[in-house]
């Protein structure tokens, strides 16, 4: 065909349908995403650590590993509130010259997604004994361990935030191990993602609901216990529910967890704590309400850890949780 | 009798299971059943056997009978003969007897076996338990009778032998004839002949007066390995260019070589995550390296390589400018080197994947890339060729697209907030099926007609194929981010490119492998054409792969999990890099003349496709239980331990993969620089010239 001996023509062609094609499936979508979309009024404005911090996370290749995308599907639901939608990611722009805008979707969930990670796991201390070894905290993980952020230093100056290292992951016991600048940023910016919540509270829905055991007529399946505290307890009290020496207090033996009593238990699950911060031990956040437990799901994490590690207290049901979160709320 | 036996054991089994009972549950009627059957069926059998042993038997028997009246020897034999054999037969007359009784009874207990019908008496376990009772002595019994059988065969087949030779000795004996004799040293000597090796080639010298044969071995070593043809002569090409190309393919190595040893030790880091504590080696800014370095390095490297040698090949000219050529080799290693430091130093774009190098970086692989469009299109405008030959179409357009993908990609305006996520999802697909897909293809195009000898199948399905994975691949970019908060309409128009990516996909491949046709004898004494093959069967199946990855539902259960990199690596190396084996094992003799050692290809083929294997197999199988257990809600710290065996396995397969090309470095040594034996003759040639030269010899002429 004479159309296609001409190698003018033939290129032209080629070259004429794959930038039609670029500009209908990729550029114009992108400035029209660009135009249509403002950052939600409620989002807040990054601090100034938060975006050095964000600059860490983006040299150091974490979304190689880490998500920052909650998908409209139901499986995506234990990372954040609602799905994202494109408003979440309006703010974000090209930062300098050599860096081009940072969405950090991600690809790869071989961590956990992070989108939601200021407010399911707001700890700083955990998050610096996490950055400088993932292992003193989670003994299965193998996140690389970050460790050229914190100084080891014999003897402390004044301001210097030290972070509680377990012994075995120390070179000698009296080493102090002193999180950097680059470390506290890089917590900021942790700190600083957390999903907005929308102003007319209409929110996509999840998709691909799981579905109901036929077989159980209807009624929800049992809550287990052992994987909600899996998913929002073990981080700091540990499997073993030990806890980190000097970091995060443990449940086994807790006079708070055996009391028969639990409504202290059900404050601290709902409000955190802060009573034991001058034994060294971290403040533990609102986790209860943070992660919006149910009654149930709370009654279950609580029956769980009072009857776990030789921990032998009486159970607690729903509706007396029930009645102890309405009293505890504040 | 066999088959209603078995038949009844088979509605028995259904019945059985119908009733949702334990099938070989010795309380089960059904079981007792089934046993009794089976005794019987095996009582049938024995019967049978015995059957044919006798009847074997007679045969043989009445074979021996007829024998001396045909070869009609002497009477003396014949009368001897017939004596035995009347008392023979009366051996023969008993051994019958015997037979029929045992026919009698199997054909009675067969009759028992159709008889039996699930009767009320016959349900009763007593009963089923009685007869298979009786039935186990009966059993004992024929297996008692069957051993009497044999060695009454025995000792009569013993009878026989020894009568027979007493007879020979005695007609032996009596043999004095000089005529017999005569004959049988006639026999002898017809015995004792052997073939003289000369029958076919007659005695003179072969003469190859047309040129047809050439490496002629006469060594007559054992064959451990298959030889295999070493690649035929071409048209010498001008040195300059081959000096080019094998600088393009000899750094494409090096970069192999380099960025497979960072992944091999970040796939080293999913086991070992404290294997080392350095910034510059951490998980995150290695695994760019890796990815960009085999990209920008190693396949795009070998690629333009490879094109600098066809590009010119078909258009049957020279290339435009040499000097170009140099230029982008310069610019993409110095892109490579540069963009590699930067990354280790936490200098990257921002983290869109295979976009981590900052602009100055990549503008240097671009503009390297726009030097040899020019060159190209030059040399394509003189052409002396009226046509554009199709691999032609295929490498200049991938190379036109690429540097489109790099523009859109790194220039600024359409890149505010989700605008980047849009515009990523286009670039890594279109990098991936654009720039090295297409180019591969173009390559194929090339090579495979010539190694197997034959045009290609179909031109009009390579330009289908063209055509078509334009249209389909260009769209198919959003389907990274499937469920994500990019417009639904666009992840539709994704899946939807996806399933068109059936078309070029499946013409192309049906055009290579009908190339292949009647060709598959060439595999075995060809050491490129396996690599053909490994790499356009994985073209197929990765290709329909990834369409079945961009469904709704798979996305579901494969999405953000190890099956995304396993199907890269299925992709970019059991297709790219594959195809780039076979088209480098095919160039570089031709270029410099020195065949690769077979043994070390055979191991880099083996060893690389094996690791492939190992590689993806388990992470695909993990992956999709990581994916099921994340939709079952189960805690995310389980779906890592779960996964600790198959990134082992990933480790294993990578470091066999590495292995591999450790190899196809020493091979790319032995085709480039190694000394291979000094050749006599040139030698021999090259002296009696320079002596010519000299004046020592007088002009033949």
């Amino acid at each position: 065909m004479e159309l296609f001996d001409n190698h003018k023509t033939l290129y032209s062609t080629a070259l004429g349908l794959f930038l039609l094609l670029t500009l209908g499936v990729a550029i114009l979508p992108a400035i029209s995403n660009e135009q249509n979309n403002a950052p939600l009024p409620e989002a807040p404005v990054l601090s100034e650590d938060a975006v050095k911090g964000k600059a860490l996370f983006v040299a150091n290749g974490c979304v190689a590993c880490h998500t920052q995308q909650v998908r409209n599907v139901e499986m995506d639901k234990i990372w954040g509130e609602r799905p994202g939608i494109a408003a979440d990611y309006a703010d974000n722009h090209r930062t300098d010259l050599f860096h081009n805008t940072a969405t950090l979707m991600g690809t790869e969930r071989t961590g956990p997604d992070l989108t939601n990670v200021g407010k399911r796991q707001p700890s700083r201390d955990w998050q610096l004994v996490h950055l400088f070894n993932p292992r003193t905290v989670v003994e299965q993980s193998i996140m690389p361990a970050y460790t050229w952020l914190f100084d080891i230093k014999d003897s402390l100056k004044e301001g210097d935030v030290v972070v509680n290292v377990p012994e075995a992951f120390l070179a000698s016991p009296h080493q102090k191990v002193v999180a950097s600048r680059e470390a506290l940023q890089l917590v900021a910016y942790l700190q600083s993602l957390q999903q907005v919540k929308l102003p007319d509270e209409k929110s996509p829905l999840f998709l691909y609901k799981r579905e109901k055991l036929a077989d159980n007529g209807g009624a929800p399946a049992a809550l287990n216990g052992a994987e909600l505290y899996a998913n929002n307890c073990q981080s700091c009290h540990q499997p073993n529910g030990e806890g980190l020496k000097g970091a995060f207090p443990p449940l086994k033996g807790s006079k708070i967890v055996l009391n028969d009593d639990p409504e202290l238990m059900v404050d601290i699950i709902m409000n955190g704590y802060s009573g034991r911060v001058q034994e060294g031990f971290g403040e533990m956040p609102a986790v209860g309400t943070l992660n919006k437990l149910s009654a149930g799901e709370v009654a279950a994490i609580m029956n769980h850890e009072r009857s776990s590690w030789g921990n032998n207290s009486r159970k607690v049901t729903e509706e007396q949780v029930k009645t102890l979160m309405e009293k505890v709320k504040k | 009798m066999l088959t209603a036996a078995v038949l009844m054991v088979g509605i028995y089994c259904a019945q059985a299971q119908s009733k949702g009972k334990a099938f070989f549950a010795m309380n089960s009627t059904a079981g007792l059943w089934t046993c009794c059957l089976l005794l019987l069926a095996v009582i049938l059998q024995l019967a049978l056997y015995m059957k044919y042993r006798l009847q074997s038997i007679i045969r043989s028997r009445r074979v021996r009978r007829r024998q001396p009246q045909l070869e009609n020897v002497t009477a003396h034999i014949r009368q001897l003969n017939n004596r035995q054999l009347t008392a023979l037969l009366q051996v023969k007359q008993q051994t019958k007897m015997k037979m029929l009784v045992l026919i009698a009874l199997g054909c009675s207990l067969s009759a028992k076996a159709q008889d039996i019908n699930p009767t009320p008496l016959m349900n009763q376990t007593g009963i089923i338990i009685t007869i298979i009772l009786i039935l186990i002595p009966m059993l004992v019994g024929i297996a008692l009778m069957i051993f009497k059988l044999r060695r009454v065969i025995g000792n009569y087949r013993r009878k026989v032998y020894q009568e027979d030779s007493t007879q020979l000795a005695s007609y032996l004996d009596d043999i004095n004839d000089a005529e017999i004799l005569n004959e049988l040293s006639q026999r002898k000597a017809a015995l004792d002949y052997s073939l003289g090796h000369d029958e076919l080639a007659g005695t003179q010298a072969a003469a190859d007066k047309k040129g047809l044969l050439s490496d002629i071995s006469n060594e007559n070593d054992i064959n451990f390995i298959t030889r295999k043809k070493p690649s035929p002569a071409r048209p010498p090409i001008d040195p300059a260019l081959g000096k080019l190309v094998l600088w393009f393919l000899g750094t494409a190595t090096f970069w192999l070589l380099f960025g497979t040893t960072v992944g091999e030790y970040v796939g080293i880091k999913f086991v070992s995550p404290d294997v080392d504590h350095v910034s510059w080696l951490s998980f995150g800014r290695l695994r760019p390296v890796h990815t960009n370095a085999v990209f920008w390095g190693w396949a795009s490297l070998a690629m333009l390589g490879l094109g600098y040698y066809i590009v010119p090949r078909v258009s049957n000219t020279s290339i435009a400018s040499l000097k170009g050529g140099w230029y982008t080799l310069i610019l993409v290693n110095a892109a490579v080197v540069l963009g590699t430091i930067c990354l280790m130093a936490g200098i990257n774009n921002a983290g869109g994947e295979y976009r981590e190098y900052v602009w100055p970086v990549m503008a240097l692989f671009a503009i390297g890339l726009c030097i040899t469009l020019g060159n190209f299109l030059q040399t394509i405008a003189r052409r002396t060729s009226k046509e554009i030959y199709i691999s032609n179409w295929y490498i200049v357009s991938a190379v036109i697209f690429a540097i489109v993908i790099v523009l859109v990609a790194y220039l600024p305006f359409w890149q505010d907030g989700l605008g980047e996520t849009i515009i990523q999802g286009y670039y890594m697909h279109q990098g991936v099926g654009m720039w090295f897909m297409l180019f591969m293809l173009g390559v194929t195009y090339y090579f495979l007609p010539q190694q197997l000898n034959r045009p290609i199948y179909s031109y009009s399905l390579g330009i289908l194929a063209f055509w078509s994975q334009i249209v389909f691949y260009t769209v198919i970019g959003t389907h990274h981010f499937v469920f994500s908060s990019i417009p639904w309409w666009l992840q539709t128009v994704a899946i939807v490119g996806s399933a068109g990516m059936l078309i070029p996909v499946t013409s192309g491949s049906t055009n290579f492998f009908m190339t292949f046709r009647n060709g598959w004898h060439k595999l075995a004494d060809s050491y490129t054409l396996p690599f053909f093959l490994v790499g356009l069967v994985f073209y197929f199946t990765g290709s329909m792969q990834g369409t079945a990855e961009a469904f709704r539902y798979t996305n579901l259960i494969w999405h953000f999990t190890d099956f995304t990199v396993a199907h890269s690596h299925i992709t970019m190396y059991g297709i790219i890099t594959f195809l780039l084996w076979a088209a480098i094992y095919t160039v570089v003799p031709r270029l410099t003349g020195k065949e690769p050692p077979q043994i070390t290809i055979g191991i880099h083929f083996w060893l690389a496709l094996i690791g492939l294997l190992f590689y993806t197999i388990p992470l695909m199988y993990g992956a999709t239980y990581r994916g099921i257990m994340w939709q079952s809600g189960k805690p995310f710290i389980d779906s890592v331990v779960f996964m600790a065996p198959y990134w082992l396995w990933r480790a294993i397969g990578g470091s066999l993969m590495w292995t591999s090309h450790i190899v196809f470095a020493y091979n790319m040594y032995k085709m480039l620089v190694a000394n291979s034996a000094p050749d006599i003759k040139d030698a021999a040639l090259k002296k009696l010239s320079e002596q010519y030269l000299k004046g020592s010899i007088s002009s033949p002429i």
